[in-house]
């Protein structure tokens, strides 16, 4: 079938390309100081963060706390690839985060083809199934990965030193987003099951739990270069304009293609009505995992795009409570809307980092903290809906309408898979 | 899952187990065995030292059990998770320091009638901080709800959370200024001094000072007045929610709004009686915990907030009885998770046990299977 061009995709990207073009010139001749760019690329972060919590709980209804717990494993895992590579000179890291994912991931796919012929098997015990495999295969993972880690130093070593440690960089974050999107399939498993507010509840205490591991990182889990709660530094700053735009893009496209086919239409109708999509022979919980896992696979890339910004990690950035910015910017951005997520990803960054650093008078620093929850309560008063309403870029328009809690049952999603 | 029919008897060895959910099971079993092997095996070794640990976190659990009413009332009503409320917990604390270092109001009654004895007049002075403080929070709680939650009553449920986020930051950073509570620690004046008892072949006052004989089991004046004040509180509000009108009106609003308000019953005055009524607790809770630990800091309300709500849900969220089992336990899953297994990893075990608690049952211990409500 020869793929029609419309003309919304055709402006959505050529506007996009333009506005990269247009702010990466800016940063190159020098007119946005490495401040304003760094305010840019953390939006660029936050947006793709946001855009899968959006997806998990925008457009699948499921009330999910542990993005940052996702964002914080894509951080932490993907800093610590490439501070390997670029400090200790070696790819062990890689190769042993690679492996490991792909073992764990055979051993997921398998167990979960070998369970699904199995009926009335109850949670827990799939659970503990899971976790014997998964730390079988991470063992296994962790034997081949040391020894190819040998050749493919080599390797990349024979290759020059740029584009050597961007390799590495762009590997890393790939590896995050998907040891995240995994540790969410393991994680989701059981807890998906649980009520709506149960559900984040258990993902809020993943989160902490993700934060205490982090804190005692090097001295429980022998991660020395992670430093535990002192933090972690010498992370090569890698990240730039062009790659945070780059996964945003990828992002957002993945995104919308997911919500134009049927899987997206089935995604959508376990929000509209868990009840009634299982009537029309949704798997519901087939889709609530996808959901999930996708959603946590895009917090696992913006977290190492995060890594990458600063070179600095701490444990305190992963607190519980920051866990609430995701989902502050996508109410804020109009539950299932995508541009309104980009746009008050953006809008948080500039404001939180820019305009409330900036713009406080003297003597009155302190009170940045004091006028932003000021400004939320307001705008959550005025504007409970959201900034942008339903407003969506052509090229992004669904094909359902937004979330409306008025109106239950408006299950439309005839096309899912029989 | 379940039918009306009768299951065939299970045949196969397959069938028993997949019907006796046996590799869950096993799993929990080992996991339980771990813990009680690794608590079990030094409680042995020094039966004080584990009785200590048991008494410490009763005195954690009583604490929590204060915050976490709050949260299971405020959600049973509204079904909001008012995250604002570990920061009313704070702000009790440090009314209650004001209250102590700023007026003396512990001393009121002996500057009143010097003749008295100075244990009485500080009890009852303490007494009063503590009122005082239950009084302000009650007061705040109601500005809060009255000014953050109402005008969202009708919105969608994401709004009023987003907005007790915003309250709880408010609080907090506002807090933080300067002129408020300052970013620092601070040293919380305890309103009476401190008297320790041992227990080894009866009870007998420690000498301030002196070292205790070796296993002997300690305890505190602060001990008891935290033990008897949040038991107390427990019943009254026990008291007040199944034997009073407001009590009754208020599980009338939780069970069912929009009756509730054809029965004649004012709901927002519910609403705001029943925000009333946890923060007072709340606040009760902060000026007990900052007796405990006499250290108090602007964000001193976001680790306990959280760990009674984990109690409360735990408990079953919604549920009086199960908020106080649920900081039972989180107190003592605390206490003995970091003197026997980990200290730094608590309050990871801490959530782990949350979370599979909710796994084995879904809506908390004594929390009732969710009915789907119009």
């Amino acid at each position: 079938m020869a793929r029609k061009v419309n003309r919304s995709s055709v402006l959505f990207f050529g506007g996009a390309l333009l506005l990269f073009a247009v702010i990466q010139t800016l940063i190159s001749v020098g007119i946005l100081t490495d401040y304003y760019s760094n305010i840019l690329r953390i939006g660029a972060v936050m947006a793709i963060v946001s855009l899968g919590l959006n997806l998990i709980y925008g457009f699948n209804g499921q009330f999910s706390l542990g993005q940052w717990g996702f964002y914080a494993i894509g951080a932490y895992a993907a800093a610590d690839l490439t501070y390997r590579w670029s400090k200790l000179h070696t790819a062990n890291g890689v190769t042993v985060l690679l492996m490991v994912a792909l073992f764990v991931g055979l051993a997921l796919w398998g167990l979960g083809r070998l369970l699904s012929r199995v009926r009335g098997l109850d949670i827990l015990s799939a659970f503990g199934l899971y976790l014997v495999a998964v730390a079988a295969a991470t063992y296994l993972g962790v034997r081949v990965g040391g020894t190819l880690a040998e050749p493919v130093t080599g390797l990349l070593n024979a290759l020059p030193p740029k584009l050597a440690s961007q390799l590495v960089f762009f590997f890393a974050v790939l590896l995050a987003g998907v040891v995240a999107a995994e540790v969410a399939y393991l994680f989701g498993l059981p807890v998906l099951t649980l009520g709506s507010d149960y559900f984040g509840i258990a993902t809020l205490g993943f989160t902490i739990i993700v934060k205490v591991l982090l804190d005692n990182s090097d001295t429980m889990f022998g991660f020395e270069e992670m430093k535990g709660a002192r933090g972690m530094i010498g992370i090569p700053r890698e990240t730039t304009w062009f790659w945070v735009f780059l996964f945003l893009m990828l992002v957002v496209v993945v995104t919308r293609n997911l919500l134009h086919s049927s899987e997206g239409r089935a995604v959508i109708s376990v929000r509209e009505d868990e009840i009634a999509a299982k009537a029309m022979g949704i798997d519901v919980a087939r889709y609530k995992n996808l959901a999930f896992v996708l959603g946590s696979l895009f917090a696992g890339l913006a977290g190492a795009l995060y890594a990458h910004i600063n070179g600095f990690l701490h444990p305190d950035n992963f607190n519980f409570i920051r866990s609430f910015d995701p989902m502050i910017i996508i109410v804020f951005g109009g539950l299932g809307s995508v541009t309104g997520t980009i746009a008050a990803a953006f809008g948080w960054a500039i404001l939180l980092e820019g305009v409330l650093r900036l713009f406080l008078p003297a003597g009155f620093e302190t009170w940045r903290f004091v006028v932003y929850p000021l400004l939320l309560l307001i705008m959550m008063l005025l504007r409970p809906a959201g900034l942008l309403g339903s407003f969506e870029l052509p090229f992004l328009k669904r094909v359902l309408p937004p979330l409306k809690a008025s109106t239950p049952g408006a299950a439309e999603a005839k096309g899912g898979p029989a | 899952m379940q039918t009306n029919l009768a299951p065939a008897r299970p045949r196969t060895l397959q069938e028993r187990i997949l019907r006796g959910r046996w590799i869950g099971k096993i799993l929990l079993i080992l996991l339980l065995g771990y813990a009680a092997w690794a608590i079990g095996r030094q409680a042995v070794e020094s039966p004080a030292l584990f009785a200590e640990q048991v008494k410490n976190g009763l005195q954690l659990g009583f604490v929590y059990a204060m915050i976490a009413l709050g949260y299971t009332m405020v959600y049973g009503i509204v079904r909001l998770i008012n995250f604002a409320h570990g920061d009313v917990f704070m702000v009790g604390a440090f009314v209650s320091y004001f209250a102590i270092s700023r007026v003396e109001l512990h001393r009121w009654l002996a500057s009143l009638a010097p003749g008295l004895p100075e244990g009485l007049t500080l009890l009852v002075g303490t007494l009063t901080v503590i009122i005082l403080s239950m009084i302000t929070c009650a007061f705040l709680a109601v500005i809060i709800e009255r000014v953050a939650y109402k005008p969202l009553r009708t919105a969608p449920r994401i709004s009023a959370l987003i907005t007790a986020i915003g309250v709880s930051f408010f609080l907090e950073y506002f807090g933080a200024l300067d002129f408020v509570f300052s970013p620092d620690f601070i040293t919380y004046p305890r309103p009476f001094p401190v008297q320790v008892w041992y227990i080894k072949d009866g009870i007998h006052p420690l000498v301030p000072g002196s070292e205790a004989p070796a296993g002997s089991v300690l305890f505190s004046n602060i001990f008891i007045i935290i033990a008897l004040s949040s038991i107390f509180l427990l019943v009254l509000l026990n008291f007040i929610v199944r034997r009073t009108r407001v009590g009754k009106a208020m599980r009338a609003v939780a069970y069912d709004k929009p009756t509730a308000r054809l029965m004649g019953i004012n709901v927002d005055g519910i609403i705001s009686v029943t925000f009333a009524i946890g923060a007072a607790l709340a606040g009760a809770g902060g000026v007990l915990y900052a007796i405990a630990f006499p250290s108090i800091v602007f964000w001193m309300g976001v680790i306990p907030g959280l760990k009674a709500f984990v109690a409360a849900v735990l408990g079953g969220i919604g549920s009086i009885p199960g908020a106080f089992l649920g900081a039972m336990i989180m107190g003592q899953a605390e206490t003995l998770s970091a003197g026997y297994i980990s200290t730094p990893m608590r309050d990871a075990i801490a959530f782990t046990i949350l979370i599979l608690v909710l796994l084995v049952r879904p809506t908390g211990i004594l929390g009732e299977i969710e009915r789907e409500k119009a």
